[in-house]
């Protein structure tokens, strides 16, 4: 066999990371953790409802204007939207490509059946869909106004309320946050898991974060239709 | 003891299996599993059956050839191999069910015996130091700090059963590839190849078709040497670090 004696190109970090099973895994990792921490942030804001039209609208105003005059008006906003997109992708592309190979490594089921993931582990697939058919759902409702029952641009405060009014735009939220909250409680710390950032004692503040976090977005994010509902925004 | 033994049946790899119902009796509670295994297939010999395939060899929980899953348990109910499990962990009249481990990368030879060469290539991509061979070097020449060797021992005392791939829905060899990784990597010995070793192994491991990691952790509970879940996570941090300095 003859050996090169200069190898012209290395492989790049990237593609190194994207051929293998764990890379690949590295990407749904940091993926996931943009995504939670654009949530977080997402969740906070959503709670100005609670101080009035004027209030919310004003803050929808304003996140139009970050970074002026550095930036143009917007620009901040569809930074964001492109990282985010980026990061959807990323992380949905991933998921369906392990999942096919997990399966494919599995084709024989044992006859002798035994639970063993916790159901947040054996939910991550199919929550992850859900949320995935949700982001394209809660754009058209909320960022285009497609299916808005009222759509008045410049007004997200009346949309939203328009929107949560109906019971089938509730009913999809909260099965969404539901989702949500799962897919965190195992996700996170998954993640520091996969991020080689887990060690013996560390596991349980990671789990127990774990736990806070999707409790902390799945609450935060429920109280705004809850309200709606209830008739405490309206 | 009496039992009934449902027990997965395949002639050879290409024939399709079903699980056949036996009843096997006089069994005593300090019989291994496998010897209840040798028992039944006595009988199945002396009626002029063909005798249940399973693979054994130290029979006494070092060597990593028993292989059964057992109630749907790698190694059965008990945390440790299937030779060094007891009869004593099952109750009179019981019904057991035996199937070989399930994974892609590790098919069926005949009955419960399965094909696990996918782990010694898995081995030989990165598994192995480069050494120069000779006379014994002198122990104090390389000096190992003790948590280091007691972390490098921990991993090494991994026997390639293959029980934390049959336990993990996804057919992964991680936990397996990891106790490899970690063991070689964390001592000055392994230095030498501590990026190729990472990225060779995985390589091969992704290319014999085991399934990839989803944290679900039945690999760690089903090991019957105790190798934890967090060298995983020590793999996967070696992995990217040395996917950084190639690349
Ligand atoms: C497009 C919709 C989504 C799909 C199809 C999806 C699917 C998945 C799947 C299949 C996994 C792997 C589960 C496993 O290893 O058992 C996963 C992990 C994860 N997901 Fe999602 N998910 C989606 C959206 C989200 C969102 C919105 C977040 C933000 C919080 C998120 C955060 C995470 C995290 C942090 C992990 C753990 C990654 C790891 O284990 O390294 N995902 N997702
Ligand atoms: S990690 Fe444990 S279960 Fe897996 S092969 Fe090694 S000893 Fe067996
Ligand atoms: S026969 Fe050697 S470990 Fe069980």
């Amino acid at each position: 066999m003859a050996l090169d004696t200069r190898t012209d190109r290395r492989p790049s970090f990237a593609g190194v990371l994207w051929r293998s099973t764990v890379g690949k895994k590295t990407a749904m990792a940091v993926s996931g953790i943009v995504m939670l921490l654009y949530l977080v942030a997402h969740m906070l804001g959503n709670l100005k409802i609670f101080f009035g039209a004027l209030d919310f609208n004003g803050y929808a105003a304003w996140l139009r204007t970050i970074g002026e005059p550095f930036l143009h008006h917007e620009w901040f906003l569809w930074i964001v939207r492109v990282v985010l997109v980026v990061a959807v992708v990323t992380h949905a592309v991933a998921a369906y490509q392990l999942s096919r190979r997990d399966t494919a490594a599995r084709p024989t089921a044992y006859s002798h059946r035994r639970r063993r993931a916790s159901y947040a582990t054996r939910t991550m697939r199919w929550g992850g869909v859900i949320l995935g058919l949700f982001i394209v759902w809660h754009i058209l409702d909320l960022t285009t106004l497609t299916v808005n029952p009222r759509a008045e641009s410049g007004h997200p405060y009346e949309n939203a309320v328009a929107s949560f009014s109906t019971w089938y735009s509730a009913t999809l939220y909260l099965v969404a946050m539901l989702a949500l909250g799962l897919h965190i409680r195992h996700g996170f710390w998954s993640a520091a898991q996969t991020l080689g950032a887990n060690r013996p004692g560390l596991d349980r503040p990671l789990k127990g974060l774990a736990n806070g976090l999707a409790a902390l977005l799945t609450l935060g994010f429920i109280a705004v239709p809850v309200s709606v509902l209830t008739g405490v925004v309206s | 003891m009496k039992l009934t033994l449902r027990v997965w049946r395949q002639r050879n790899p290409d024939s399709p299996g079903a699980m056949a119902t036996y009843e096997v009796d006089g069994i005593s509670q300090d019989m291994s599993f496998l010897e209840m295994l040798d028992t039944l297939n006595e009988e199945l010999i002396l009626g002029g059956d063909e005798p249940v395939a399973f693979d054994h060899d130290c029979r006494e929980g070092i060597c990593g050839a028993c292989s059964l899953v057992i109630n749907g348990d790698a190694h059965g109910p008990e945390r440790t191999t299937t030779c060094q499990l007891h009869m004593r962990s099952f109750q009179d009249g019981d019904t057991i069910d035996v199937e070989p481990w399930r994974a892609a990368a590790f098919p069926v030879v005949k009955d419960l015996v399965v094909d696990r060469s996918a782990f010694d290539r898995v081995i030989q991509s990165g598994g192995y130091i480069t050494a120069p061979t000779g006379a014994a070097p002198e122990a104090h020449a390389t000096a190992v700090p003790k948590p280091v060797a007691d972390t490098a021992f921990e991993h090494a005392e991994c026997i390639g059963c293959g029980a934390c791939v049959a336990a993990c829905p996804n057919g992964s060899a991680m936990l397996f590839t990891a106790a490899k990784v970690v063991h070689l990597n964390s001592l000055p010995q392994g230095a030498p190849e501590r990026e190729s070793r990472v990225l060779e192994m995985v390589g091969q491991m992704d290319a014999e078709g085991f399934g990839g990691c989803t944290n679900t952790g039945a690999c760690a509970t089903a090991c019957p040497k105790g190798i934890p879940l967090f060298s995983i996570a020590k793999m996967n941090r070696e992995f990217v670090r040395a996917a950084r300095k190639r690349g």
